[in-house]
C-alpha cells in the first residue's frame, strides 16, 4: 500500500480511493448513486448545486461529495437520515424558481432535475411568492434557450471554458439575479458547442432543430457512427417511426469521449431534404423518368456489360462504407478495369506509388493526449477533425508544444508555440526539413536547395527532437495540396530525423477503409500492386469514358480537382450516379440515377483515422425507393455475374474482405527514394483549398440548421466572392 | 311419500302455475326497461363516451402537445405528431385518436395536464366508411367546440370529487 492509497467507509461499506480523489468519483465507482446537477466528470468542480451533500462522520455540517477529497479511515453517509434532509432542503431551494413547464419541455422525461425532484421533492411546494421570469437568450440556430429553467449549475460555463477554450458563455448577477449569458449579444459558435444541450441538466438548453418534435421516452436509441470526418465519432440516433430525430453522443473514451461535434449533431437533418431522389430516374432523350429498379439496374448492367473494361471508370465518396468500396472494387475487378478512384479531392498523385497501405494516424486517438511535442501541417484542424482538435488542445494544456504549420492562419483556443504561416507548405516544410535533418535525403535535395529555416521552423524542428513522443499529422489541406508529394516526402524526413511519429487525416469518413478495399487505381485490394495502373479522378474526368458509375459523388461540390466536373462529366457516354439526392449538377451529367441511402439509412463499416473497424445498422428506414448502397451494388454485381457475390448481409460483405485482407500493419514510413522536383507555382499559398466545416458532404451541405450557423455563412460569404 | 306428492303436482300443473305467478307478480311491477331511443336512463358525469377536444374561452387550443395521454393509452390509440407552432408555442401537427382500438378508458383524460382531451357522454355515434373511425384533430376539436357547455358543466360537477 502506498502512501497515496486510503480507505474510507462509505454507507458502513469500507472500499479503497486514492488521495486527491473526490467522494463523488469513489462512490460513483462503487455504484452508490449520490444526487448531483454540477458535477461532470470532464469538468472542473464547482460545487454550487449543493445537491450532493452528504453527512461525513466529525464533520459539523453535510459536505458537498463532489467537492470533499478523502481522507484515510473518513466514514461518509450518503443515505443518512441527516444526508437525506440536506438533499430535500436543497431541492426544495432548486425547485422555489423552476417552473412547473415540464408538460412543454423538451427535457421532460429525461431531466435530472425531473428526476431527482421525484426522490427528494415535496410534492406540494411551501413558495407561493412570485417566482423568477428570465429573458431567453438567442444563442443561434442550434441551441434554444429557456433561461427561466436554469438552475445555475454553470455546467455550460465551464463547458466553454475547460473544453471549447473560448469563454462563449459565463454568470452574470448574484443570487436571486444570476444569470447565464454570453456577455456581448452573439451566438455559441465553437464547433463542439452543441454539447451544452447534453450538459445542462434541465430544460434551459435545448436542441433547436429538434424542438417540440417528440418526446424522450417515444424514441428508440440505436446506435451510429459518424460519417463525416475521419474520427468516427460514436453516436446514438434517437428514432421515431422509422425517422432520426436527434442525434446524441455516444460515450467512448478512446474516440470521442463524451463529446461530438456539432456537425455530427445536426447533419441528420439533411437526411430529409427536399431534393431526396423518391426512384431510380433514367434520361431518355434529354428528359428524366422514373423507371423500377429492375429496368434501371438491368440497364445498369447491360451498359457495364457492353463497355470494355478499360473505358470504365469508378469515383467513390471517401465516405463510402466497407462494404459499398469492396463490392465496387470487386466489379472493378470483373470487369477488369482498373480505373477505380475515391480521392476526390486530391489533386497530386505524382507520388502515389509511396502511398501507405492506409492512411494512418500513426496513433490512437487517445495517444494524441500523450504527445509531448506536435506539429500539425496543413490542416484546419478544428474543422477537419473537431474531435482530433480537441485532442490536441488537451494536449497543449498538458504543456506538449503544438506548433502548427500552414499558408492561412486559422484560432485555435490555446497556446499555439509556433505557428508557421503566410507561405506555401513546402517552402516552409522544407524550413523545417533543414533545420532537422543532418543529411537531407535524395528524395527532397532540390526541394531544400538553398533553403535557410528561420527562427520558428528552427524552433518547431527543435521542439519535434527534444519531444520523447513527437507527433507530426499532416491534415486534409496537405492531402489536397497540388504539391503533396513534395509535402508528404519532407514530412516524413522531418519525422525521420527528429524520431516524431508521422501520422495523417483523411478525407471523409472510410478513406483509409477504400484504401484497403483496394478503390484505388494503383493498388488493388489491402495495397497490392496493380500490374496498369488505372485512371485517377483527375485523368479519368478529362477522359471520355463509355461507362462513368459515381457513387455518392457530387461532382461539383466533390471533385475539386476540376472546377469544372460537370461539365466534363456531362461529355462522358454514360454516367450512371449512386446518390441519395437528386442534386442538380447529378440531372446535368448523370444517365441513370439510382436512389441509395444515406448513412444513416445502410449497414455498414467505417475505418476511422486510427484503422478502427466500427460497423453499424441502417437506424432510420429509407426515404421512398432508396436502398442501402451495398444492397444496389450486390444486386448489380449480380447482375454482371460477378461469382460468389449472393451475400446476404452487409456482415458477409465486411468479413470476406476481413479474411482476403489477413493482417495489415498500418505504416506511415516512406520508403520513395526518388528525388522530388521543385513545385513549380504549386505551392504558392492561395493554391491551398480549405472545404468549408459544414460543406464536406452532400448530407452536411443540406443541414439547415447548420447552414444557419455564422461559421457557413461565413465561408459561403467567402465563397461567392 | 314424496313419491304421492309428486304424482298429484304432475296432474294439477303444480309447476305451471308457480313459474305463472311470477309472472304475475312482475305484471304489476313498476318498468325498469326504458323505450330506447325516446326515452334515456340518466347518465353519470363522469360517463366516458365520444373523445374531444376543448380549447380555452378565447379560442386557444389547449393540447400543448405534451404526449401524456399518448404515452398513457393501453391501447396505443392516439398518435401525436408535435412542432413549433407559429407564434412559438408547443403545438400537435397531428393528434388522432383510433376508435377502433381506444377501450374507453379514461387514462388520457387523467394524464392531461390542461385538460384538454376529454371523454364525453356522447355514445350514440356510429361509423359509415373506413377510415371514420380515425378521430382527427379537426374532428375533436369541433365536438369540444359543440359540446363544451356539456363538458364544462361535467367538469365542475365533478371537480369536487378530485
Amino acid at each position: 500500500m502506498s502512501d497515496t492509497d486510503v480507505t474510507i467507509e462509505v454507507d458502513g461499506v469500507s472500499m479503497p480511493a486514492t488521495k486527491g480523489q473526490m467522494l463523488i468519483e469513489v462512490t460513483d465507482k462503487a455504484g452508490i448513486y449520490v444526487p448531483r446537477f454540477c458535477y461532470h466528470s470532464k469538468l472542473s468542480i464547482a460545487a454550487n448545486c449543493r445537491m450532493c451533500l452528504v453527512e461525513v462522520e466529525k464533520a459539523p455540517k453535510p459536505l458537498p461529495a463532489c467537492a470533499t477529497p478523502v481522507a484515510d479511515g473518513m466514514k461518509v453517509f450518503t443515505r443518512s437520515a441527516n444526508a437525506i434532509a440536506a438533499q430535500k432542503a436543497t431541492m426544495e431551494f432548486l425547485l422555489i424558481n423552476h417552473p412547473l413547464d415540464c408538460p412543454i419541455c423538451d427535457q421532460g422525461g429525461e431531466c435530472e432535475l425531473q428526476d431527482l425532484a421525484m426522490g427528494f421533492g415535496r410534492d406540494i411546494s411551501r413558495y407561493n411568492e412570485r417566482k423568477r421570469v428570465v429573458r431567453d437568450k438567442d444563442l443561434g440556430p442550434l441551441v434554444s434557450t429557456d433561461m427561466t429553467r436554469c438552475i445555475h449549475c454553470t455546467r455550460c460555463v465551464r463547458f466553454s471554458q475547460e473544453i471549447e477554450g473560448l469563454q462563449e458563455l459565463g454568470t452574470i448577477g448574484r443570487a436571486e439575479d444570476m444569470k447565464i449569458s454570453m456577455y456581448i449579444e452573439k451566438s455559441v459558435d465553437h464547433e463542439l458547442s452543441g454539447n451544452i444541450i447534453d450538459l445542462c441538466p434541465v430544460g434551459a438548453l435545448n436542441n433547436k432543430p429538434y424542438r417540440y418534435s417528440a418526446r424522450a421516452w417515444e424514441m428508440l436509441q440505436r446506435e451510429a457512427v459518424s460519417p463525416h470526418d475521419c474520427v468516427g465519432t460514436n453516436m446514438y440516433a434517437h428514432v421515431l417511426r422509422g425517422k432520426i430525430k436527434r442525434v446524441v453522443p455516444r460515450e467512448n473514451e478512446a474516440i470521442n469521449e463524451t463529446w461530438i461535434a456539432d456537425r455530427d449533431r445536426f447533419s441528420y437533418e439533411g437526411i430529409y431534404s427536399g431534393d431526396r431522389l423518391p426512384a431510380p430516374m433514367l434520361r431518355v432523350d434529354g428528359n428524366w423518368t422514373e423507371v423500377s429498379w429492375e429496368d434501371a439496374l438491368a440497364k445498369a448492367a447491360e451498359s457495364l456489360k457492353a463497355a470494355d473494361g478499360s473505358s470504365v471508370g469508378i469515383v467513390s465518396s471517401p465516405s463510402a462504407t466497407l462494404e459499398e468500396s469492396h463490392l465496387l472494387s470487386r466489379i472493378a475487378e470483373h470487369l477488369s478495369c482498373s480505373n477505380i478512384d475515391h480521392r476526390t479531392r486530391c489533386r497530386d498523385f505524382t507520388d502515389q506509388q509511396n502511398d501507405p497501405v492506409m492512411p494512418w494516424l500513426g496513433c490512437a486517438i487517445q495517444d494524441i493526449e500523450q504527445a509531448d511535442a506536435i506539429a500539425v501541417v496543413g490542416s484546419n484542424l478544428r474543422r477537419e477533425a473537431p474531435i482530433i482538435a480537441h485532442r490536441v488542445r488537451k494536449a497543449a494544456l498538458n504543456g506538449s508544444a503544438v506548433s502548427m504549420v500552414n499558408s492561412n492562419e486559422y484560432e485555435y483556443h490555446f497556446d499555439v508555440a509556433d505557428y508557421e504561416h503566410g507561405a506555401g507548405l513546402v517552402e516552409m516544410l522544407a524550413g523545417i526539413a533543414v533545420a532537422a535533418c543532418d543529411t537531407l535525403p535524395d528524395s527532397i535535395a532540390a526541394v531544400c536547395d538553398g533553403v535557410k529555416p528561420s527562427a520558428g521552423q528552427k524552433r518547431i524542428a527543435k521542439s519535434l527532437r527534444k519531444a520523447e513522443s513527437g507527433l507530426l499529422l499532416l491534415g486534409n489541406i496537405a492531402a489536397r495540396h497540388e504539391a503533396f508529394s513534395a509535402i508528404r516526402a519532407l514530412a516524413a524526413a522531418i519525422a525521420e530525423a527528429t524520431g516524431a511519429t508521422l501520422g495523417s487525416l483523411s478525407e471523409g469518413a472510410n478513406s483509409a477503409g477504400a484504401a484497403l478495399a483496394g478503390v484505388l487505381p494503383h493498388r488493388g485490394r489491402g495495397g497490392k500492386k496493380r500490374s496498369d495502373t488505372g485512371l485517377d479522378v483527375i485523368q479519368m474526368l478529362d477522359k471520355k469514358l463509355d461507362v462513368t458509375l459515381l457513387c455518392n459523388v457530387e461532382p461539383d461540390a466533390d471533385i475539386l480537382a476540376s472546377a469544372n466536373a460537370v461539365k466534363q462529366l456531362a461529355d462522358h457516354k454514360f454516367v450512371i450516379a449512386l446518390t441519395p439526392f437528386a442534386s442538380d449538377d447529378l440531372r446535368e451529367c448523370a444517365d441513370l440515377l439510382l436512389p441509395v441511402g444515406t448513412f444513416a439509412e445502410s449497414a455498414g463499416t467505417y475505418v476511422n483515422c486510427e484503422g478502427r473497424w466500427q460497423s453499424f445498422h441502417g437506424v432510420a428506414n429509407p426515404v421512398d425507393e432508396a436502398r442501402p448502397g451495398w444492397k444496389v451494388l450486390r444486386v448489380l454485381a449480380n447482375l454482371l455475374q460477378v461469382p460468389d457475390s449472393d451475400y446476404q448481409t452487409s456482415e458477409e460483405v465486411r468479413d470476406e474482405l476481413k479474411n482476403l485482407l489477413g493482417d495489415i500493419e498500418p505504416d506511415n514510413r516512406y520508403r520513395g527514394d526518388t528525388p522530388i522536383g521543385r513545385p513549380n507555382g504549386a505551392d504558392a499559398p492561395d493554391r491551398e483549398i480549405d472545404v468549408p466545416i459544414y460543406q464536406v458532404d452532400a448530407v452536411v451541405r443540406r443541414a439547415t440548421a447548420l447552414q444557419l450557423t455564422p461559421e457557413a455563412q461565413r465561408t459561403r460569404a467567402v465563397a461567392e466572392d | 311419500m314424496s313419491k304421492i306428492q309428486s304424482y298429484i303436482k304432475t296432474f294439477v300443473l303444480w309447476e305451471l302455475w308457480q313459474g305463472l305467478s311470477v309472472t304475475l307478480r312482475n305484471f304489476f311491477r313498476p318498468d325498469v326497461t326504458v323505450q330506447y331511443p325516446e326515452d334515456k336512463t340518466p347518465q353519470s358525469a363522469r360517463f366516458r363516451g365520444l373523445h374531444a377536444l376543448r380549447r380555452y374561452p378565447n379560442g386557444e387550443e389547449r393540447c400543448i402537445a405534451c404526449k401524456l395521454c399518448e404515452a398513457v393509452c393501453p391501447a396505443l390509440a392516439i398518435t401525436i405528431e408535435s412542432d413549433v407552432a407559429d407564434d412559438g408555442t408547443r403545438r400537435t401537427t397531428r393528434y388522432d385518436i383510433d376508435l377502433f382500438k381506444c377501450i374507453y378508458c379514461g387514462f388520457c383524460e387523467e394524464a392531461c395536464p390542461v385538460d384538454a382531451i376529454v371523454e364525453t357522454r356522447i355514445h350514440e355515434y356510429h361509423m359509415e366508411a373506413t377510415g371514420e373511425n380515425i378521430m382527427t384533430k379537426d374532428k375533436l376539436l369541433a365536438i369540444g367546440d359543440k359540446f363544451e357547455a356539456m363538458i364544462s358543466a361535467d367538469k365542475a360537477a365533478d371537480a369536487p370529487y378530485r
